[in-house]
């Protein structure tokens, strides 16, 4: 879509643009470019030179197992965090549509915890899970369970999923619910009048009517478990026990920041350009209309 | 409500209760822990009703953080949470004013590389700061931007997500609006400033909102580009808390800490909801 009356001007929409230009220029373009040319080589201790060393640092990067762990750790946190988020946000939204006394309130007490950061629902959920202080390892102890996140992976694990889908769960549920008020009433009417109970009108015209939306939930917590729990991991389980955490961004960060390999971290991020570039592309080819029938 | 079910609205009502409680209960249990002196804290199980050491608590966290026992800790979260409020308002304010000139730039002129420039604005949705951590922190650095409230901020103001908000909504703006304001000897600027501008308002406030909430929860990078203890925000602060090597966890100031980094986004959430909402939708359009 264009506009079909425009000013005419020689500078000042360059003028204008200027601001936004020369921040992604410098900020965005320029360190990504960076990152691109210290993938193909490799520096030496001093940074004084530098080789072309085309694909091996990516060569080098796929062989490593730890790498190819923390590709699947963060497959497994990516689906573990959107299953768990889509579903309870979805279960949560069919009831919120089905109230009508109180239903701005129970949604007013649901969406608030999008306003929490990644780390600080990380921190949150640390403190339930401690082994000493927490009440949830209080009561797992209660039936006989140990629990302790620090030295057990796949409880560490739990914890990081259980932290990330909390915060999650309101932005998923804003858009379930929205996505099923726009549903014309007029259709589950006619299938309450056929006789179809509450669950059969959810699974045969509400859920399917929610397919766009649900689809354009899928990519955006995926997006969100694969960049934006940093903080969590960070605060929470510091990538361990034993890399039982190790998600693909705290990696790069731990490698490139604190290990200061070069070389390997630029491999690393030009892998985590790719799926973000793979993911955007996703979202704007297919999820172009989302909540519109 | 297509049927009447008596039974069902009962069971919807409380799923609907259950869900608010499991939802609410970290920060409950958070909240707890905040009132309480660090020895009721660590008995087990820990007290399950707020305790009488509130103000206490709060005040050192805010004035003093760890005190001056913990070295750099000593940075109270008061200092953290100006911090964090210039850091969000920056940024939140940074990105609308380029964002909506940029998108007026796109919109209302046709000059050499109009697309370029739109699509290396798209470009930066697909390069968030997470798959770029060491090269931008280098820019950075030589800038001198290190420790710096210029720092926090300005290298996360572009915004993709701005810009084609702002070109749907004066894409939406009728071209008769636009002649007359011509035939009125209107030039461009001034259009942008009587016209355009009070068009947006509230689509301004909505983004405002989304974007105080995304500013202030920032974490990577500003623990990528402070170490000075002044310059720290307060959801990175936290975590500093935490990092107390092999001396106990003053967990009464840490939950302190936490209940203040949280409650300015939440507030927000709840007292601007409908703006929040509109915000929410409108950006990922």
């Amino acid at each position: 879509m264009e506009k079909r009356v425009v000013f005419k001007h020689p500078v000042l929409p360059y003028l204008l643009l200027a601001p936004q230009l020369i921040i992604t220029l410098v900020f965005f373009i320029w360190p990504a470019g960076q990152a691109l040319k210290q993938s193909v080589l490799i520096e030496d201790a001093f940074g004084l030179s530098s080789e072309l060393v085309w694909f091996d640092n990516f060569i080098e990067l796929f062989e490593d197992p730890l790498y190819l762990e923390s590709m699947e750790i963060t497959a497994f946190f990516s689906v573990c965090v959107a299953s768990l988020a889509l579903s309870a946000a979805l279960y949560l939204a069919v009831q919120a549509d089905r109230v009508i006394r109180g239903a701005m309130t129970y949604k007013t007490l649901l969406i608030w915890p999008y306003a929490v950061a990644p780390a600080v629902a990380g921190v949150l959920w640390l403190l339930l899970f401690n082994p000493t202080l927490g009440i949830l390892p209080f009561l797992l102890r209660g039936v006989g369970y140990d629990w302790n996140a620090q030295v057990n992976g796949g409880q560490a694990m739990l914890l990081v999923v259980v932290a990330a889908a909390w915060k999650q769960i309101s932005y998923n549920f804003l858009f379930f619910l929205a996505g099923m008020q726009s549903i014309p009433k007029s259709l589950i009417e006619a299938a309450a009048i056929d006789g179809a109970g509450p669950v059969r009108r959810f699974w045969t015209i509400v859920f399917p009517l929610l397919t766009p939306t649900t689809f354009f939930l899928i990519v955006i917590n995926i997006v969100f478990a694969f960049f934006e729990t940093f903080g969590i991991i960070h605060s929470v389980t510091q990538g361990g026990p034993a890399g039982a955490t190790n998600i693909l961004v705290y990696k790069v960060f731990n490698d490139g920041f604190i290990g200061l390999d070069l070389g390997g971290s630029a491999a690393q991020s030009v892998m985590l350009m790719g799926i973000v570039i793979g993911l955007t592309v996703i979202q704007f080819r297919y999820v172009e209309r989302k909540v519109h029938y | 409500m297509i049927q009447t079910r008596p039974w069902l609205t009962y069971l919807t009502h409380a799923v609907l209760l259950i869900g608010i409680l499991i939802v609410a209960y970290p920060i409950y249990f958070t909240f707890v822990a905040s009132t309480h002196t660090l020895r009721d804290v660590v008995q087990v199980p820990m007290p399950s009703l707020p305790g009488g050491e509130f103000f206490g608590n709060y005040w050192q966290a805010v004035t003093a953080g760890l005190g001056e026992a913990s070295g750099t800790s000593a940075v109270g979260a008061g200092r953290m949470m100006f911090n964090s409020l210039v850091m969000a308002l920056g940024i939140a304010v940074g990105k609308i004013a380029i964002s909506i000139i940029a998108a007026f730039a796109i919109v209302y002129f046709r000059f050499r590389f109009r697309m370029t420039a739109f699509w290396l604005i798209f470009l930066t949705l697909m390069l968030p700061v997470e798959v770029r951590i060491l090269p931008t922190y280098k820019v950075v650095a030589d800038l001198g931007m290190l420790d710096s409230y210029a720092g926090l901020t300005i290298p996360l103001i572009a915004s993709a997500t701005a810009t084609f908000m702002f070109r749907q909504v004066f894409l939406a703006v009728p071209d008769e609006l636009t002649e007359a304001a011509r035939i009125d000897g209107a030039g461009p600027l001034r259009f942008f400033w009587d016209i355009l501008l009070p068009i947006s308002r509230t689509n301004i406030a909505a983004l405002f909102v989304i974007l105080f909430i995304f500013g202030w929860n920032q974490y990577l990078w500003p623990l990528l580009i402070t170490t000075d203890p002044n310059m720290l925000t307060v959801v990175v602060g936290i975590n500093r808390f935490l990092n107390v090597g092999d001396d106990q966890i003053e967990w009464p100031i840490v939950m302190a800490t936490t209940m203040l980094a949280m409650l300015p986004p939440v507030l927000v959430v709840v007292f601007m909801q409908r703006l929040f909402v509109k915000g929410l939708v409108e950006t990922e359009k």
